[in-house]
């Protein structure tokens, strides 16, 4: 064989790594737009923010928009629900914290942090079932919140777990009122 | 591979367990490993290798635009608009896709040209060359359909116009036309179908791929002497020495693909695709993608009518029969010397060839009109006497020029005239092994 | 891996090659007839040349009838998104998109572009919410099943000036003013032989705005004498299908102000609504050229590093 492989043998090798390093570069940046394509698109990301006019809800009305796809429930709560949600201790919660996209992740789940300072009338939450992902049933159950018809999820008038197997809150997107009759969701 | 030869020897416990169950490993190292090649191939065998990335390049990307495809009429030109404006890296694919379908083509028409040359096809190869026609054939029916699919203009009235070739057979014509477009006209019950089968399709062509390959490894490649291996110095293991001719020669394919994909995307496309299907007006002036006009420029031709068989059905006919031909090249060809390096009256027709065929090319982008179609029938005359009657003819009269006796002896001579010609390929392979 | 058949093989074709040669004399008249084969492909060859140059001389004869079209070849501009490394000048687009909104979207829709992509042309996200509720799209149905019109929002696409394409049709003479979304990519002159080749390596792939620029500056030249133009159109030598279109000449000097202080004429109009025509047509183009030289980069550099592995795997081989 050759006398060049003997002389120089590092120069080959560095060759051979070089060379496969740069086809594993390559492979990895062809890779790279076939799992890109699979991300949301510009058009679906567009739509992750809508505006709702909710001057026409009295206390006891609620109104759903769609949102990403999924139903948010904006709920004017009566004086009741709001007293009802407020006497509950802390401590018999199955989920502790508030799930409230607007607030720190480790905010306790009080009846205010379920809403938003000022506007505490006001429930605004992705009616989506922590569970399986059913839609649960508005001003039902026994806690008068709401009941998940699927598998006996029971949430109060916060939208907090009390009972059934789901494992958490139902959550609080990221919101605010724009006006004192307009939220933006997203 | 012939049975009895594999030099695998697995080297772990775990490589003897699987051996002994399912010998996978074993089948790939005497195919891709240990597969013996002539020493002397040259770049033009690289594209068997180019056609097998281009195939699951296509694949791949067309399996990712499937998924934000719809194969409606009333939504599928916009749901195309969708992946090339918003879907992430939506236009690289797609126009990886669209360029990828002609350079499938241009890398298939070398392969196929090559194969002419050095006279590929001839005993033992002719199964290993139908088998390749039928790829052919595959490739040209999933182009075709995947056309369809954009629903431009031209998508639209390609399909009017290919579905219309059945409706000129006898009798059945009208009922097969109406079997293939589900309706009157082309519409989603076309549309749809063509997708289910342009999805399909490549599978089969990796399906006829794999016998294709197989075919192969039991008779082994032709090289450019035309002559068979006849002992252990004639041939080079496949890893890795064809492997990293075969690297070499994709790359430099592809740095050409990406030329087009990043800076030329539509060059190759027509712009009335951009414009959104409609059935009640036809473009000025249909063309086929580039890869189909020698066939389309056959098809227009035949203007009159050959006896009992009119002009439309003669053009369908022409046009079936010119890529039949292929099909028949391993019996049409009389000559006992493989390859066109020894042949020089059929490398002169050979060269012929090539020329009419990217005239009928050019000839068929044109408007069928005055000159044009004298020249076009001119044209396929030759195409089909290069068959017909070179191919035979020149087998029985022709005087090949003298063959070396092995691949090994064609090598070194070669090396040896190289030196005073040109230094540099002196330079570039330094004689040290038999 | 050695067919046996093979070894016989070229014996067998040296036997085979003298009485191919004794056969020669028999097969005389076939040679004659392979010769004037050979010679029907090289006049062929030859032919395609020279009739591309008659078919061109043809045409020139008969001005007052031409058959082909467009009569004059469109005008080739310098564009700021040609070549390996074009962008686009957001300047320009700004102005073409003022020109398309003040003229054009008139009569022409544009409804594949979404007004959240003009943030590409340099707007702000607040610039182009307020652009886009200066339309009024008909969204629905509400609660009450009725259509209803709202402010145009970021997600929302240009509205078309017609409601459906027979009314598009009826209140223009009969022929619907096409949709400008794809209009630069969906128009171009064929470029002919030997020009077409030549544009590969030129990277020419602006007939689209060349052809809209040179339509919208050909309004001023005067049929030839004895040219029948039809009624309802007008005479336009760059036009694509005929001697003249429907479409009335849409630009005149000062008709849309320019913030910018360029100059407010038919030629610099054209040119920026052709820009941001082909913008719209292609709107990941810079992305598309960016992303090409980086790859042709690596496959060069990757190219190389394969070809001296290559020359070093085969040096103890000769081939």
């Amino acid at each position: 064989m050759s006398a060049t492989d003997i002389q120089d043998p590092n120069r080959r090798d560095f060759l051979y790594v070089a060379t496969g390093m740069a086809a594993v570069v390559g492979a990895g940046a062809v890779a790279w737009p076939f799992i890109d394509q699979m991300r949301p698109d510009a058009s679906t990301l567009a739509l992750a923010s809508v505006e709702v006019d909710v001057s026409s809800l009295e206390p006891g009305m609620s109104l759903v928009v769609k949102w990403r796809g999924k139903p948010v429930v904006v709920r004017n709560r009566t004086e009741k629900e709001m007293k009802d949600g407020e006497a509950v201790n802390l401590a018999q919660l199955k989920d502790p914290l508030a799930r409230n996209a607007n607030l720190p992740a480790d905010a306790p789940a009080t009846d205010a942090n379920r809403t938003t300072p000022g506007k505490e009338a006001w429930m605004v939450m992705v009616q989506v079932c922590t569970h399986l992902g059913c839609i649960p049933l508005g001003q039902e159950g026994e806690f008068g919140g709401w009941f998940c018809p699927c598998h006996g999820s029971v949430y109060d008038t916060a939208g907090r777990v009390r009972a059934g197997p789901a494992p958490e809150n139902m959550s609080v997107p990221v919101f605010q009122f724009i006006s004192d009759t307009k939220i933006r969701i997203g | 591979m012939s049975e009895g030869h594999s030099t695998y020897t697995p080297k772990t416990g775990i490589g003897r367990w699987f051996d002994a169950r399912m010998p996978l490993p074993r089948l790939v190292y005497d195919s891709f490993v240990a597969y013996p090649v002539p020493r002397n191939l040259n770049y033009a065998w690289t594209f068997g290798g180019i056609l097998s990335i281009m195939l699951a390049a296509q694949i791949l990307t067309g399996i990712v635009l499937a998924m934000h495809y719809a194969a409606d009429s009333t939504l599928a030109f916009d749901s195309v608009e969708k992946i090339m404006r918003d879907v992430n890296s939506g236009w690289l694919l797609r126009y990886l896709h669209s360029n990828g379908a002609s350079f499938f083509f241009v890398a298939v028409y070398i392969h196929i040209f090559r194969g002419l040359y050095y006279g590929s096809y001839k005993a033992p190869r002719e199964l290993l060359w139908i088998l390749g026609c039928i790829i052919y054939l595959l490739m040209m029916a999933t182009g075709f359909m995947g056309y369809v699919l954009p629903w431009g203009q031209m998508s639209f009235w390609g399909a009017t116009v290919i579905t219309g070739f059945f409706s000129a057979i006898p009798l059945v014509g009208d009922w097969i036309q109406q079997l293939l477009l589900g309706g009157f006209a082309v519409d989603t019950p076309t549309l749809n179908r063509f997708f289910s089968l342009h999805y399909l399709l490549p599978f089969m062509i990796a399906g006829v791929v794999v016998l294709h390959i197989w075919a192969l490894h039991v008779v082994g490649q032709s090289n450019p002497t035309g002559i068979e291996v006849k002992s252990k110095t004639d041939i080079v293991a496949f890893t890795p020495y064809a492997t990293i001719k075969d690297a070499f020669g994709m790359i430099v394919f592809l740095f050409v693909f990406a030329y087009f994909v990043f800076y030329l995307p539509n060059f190759l496309g027509h712009p009335d695709n951009y414009t959104v299907a409609d059935p009640l007006k036809t473009p000025a002036h249909i063309v086929p993608e580039w890869y189909f006009l020698p066939f389309y420029a056959i098809l227009r031709a035949i203007t009159f009518n050959i006896g009992p068989i009119n002009s439309k059905l003669g053009g369908v006919l022409a046009m079936f029969g010119s890529i039949a031909m292929l099909f028949l090249v391993p019996w049409l060809d009389t000559s006992k010397v493989r390859s066109a390096v020894y042949r020089p009256w059929y490398k002169l027709f050979f060269w012929l060839f090539v020329i009419d065929a990217v005239l009928l090319g050019w000839l068929g982008s044109q408007p069928a009109e005055g000159s044009y179609v004298f020249m076009a029938q001119m044209a396929t005359l030759f195409y089909f006497a290069f068959f017909l009657v070179a191919l035979p003819v020149l087998g029985l009269i022709e005087t090949p020029r003298r063959l070396p006796n092995s691949i090994t002896e064609a090598v070194l001579e070669k090396n040896k005239g190289g030196g005073g010609g040109h230094p540099a390929s002196a330079t570039a392979a330094p004689e040290t092994k038999g | 891996m050695i067919p046996k058949s093979g070894d016989r093989f070229s014996d067998k074709i040296m036997l085979e090659t003298t009485t191919a040669r004794q056969r020669i004399s028999r097969g005389f008249g076939m040679k004659k007839i392979l010769t004037s084969l050979a010679l029907l492909g090289l006049v062929l060859a030859g032919n395609g040349a020279a009739t591309t140059g008659a078919i061109a001389q043809e045409e020139a004869h008969n001005e007052a009838a031409p058959t082909h079209f467009p009569i004059h070849k469109p005008k080739e501009m310098d564009w700021s998104f040609a070549g390996p490394f074009g962008t686009y000048d957001k300047a320009q687009l700004q102005r073409g998109l003022k020109v398309y909104k003040e003229v054009c979207a008139a009569c022409h829709s544009m409804k594949l572009v979404a007004f959240r992509t003009l943030e590409d042309l340099g707007y702000s996200e607040a610039q182009v919410k307020a652009l886009a509720a200066e339309y009024t799209i008909n969204d629905g149905p509400n609660d009450a099943g009725d259509m209803f019109d709202r402010p145009g929002i970021p997600s929302d696409h240009f509205p078309a000036p017609f409601p459906n394409e027979q009314a598009a049709a009826a209140a223009n003479g009969g022929a619907a003013p096409p949709d400008m979304s794809l209009l630069a990519k969906a128009r171009g002159v064929e470029r002919g032989f030997p020009r077409f080749v030549f544009d590969i390596f030129t990277q020419y792939a602006q007939g689209g705005p060349d052809y809209i620029h040179s339509l919208l500056t050909g309004y001023d030249e005067q049929p030839p004498e004895g040219m029948e133009i039809p009624e309802g159109t007008h005479y336009n030598p760059y036009f694509m299908a005929g001697v003249s279109l429907k479409m009335p000449n849409p630009l005149s000097d000062d008709q849309v102000t320019y913030d910018d202080g360029s100059p407010q004429t038919v030629d610099q109009y054209s040119r920026d609504v052709s820009a941001f025509l082909m913008w719209a047509a292609e709107p990941h183009l810079e992305d598309r050229k960016k992303t090409g030289f980086r790859v042709l980069v690596f496959l060069l550099l990757f190219g190389a590093l394969v070809y001296l592995t290559k020359r070093k795997v085969w040096a103890g081989v000769a081939h």
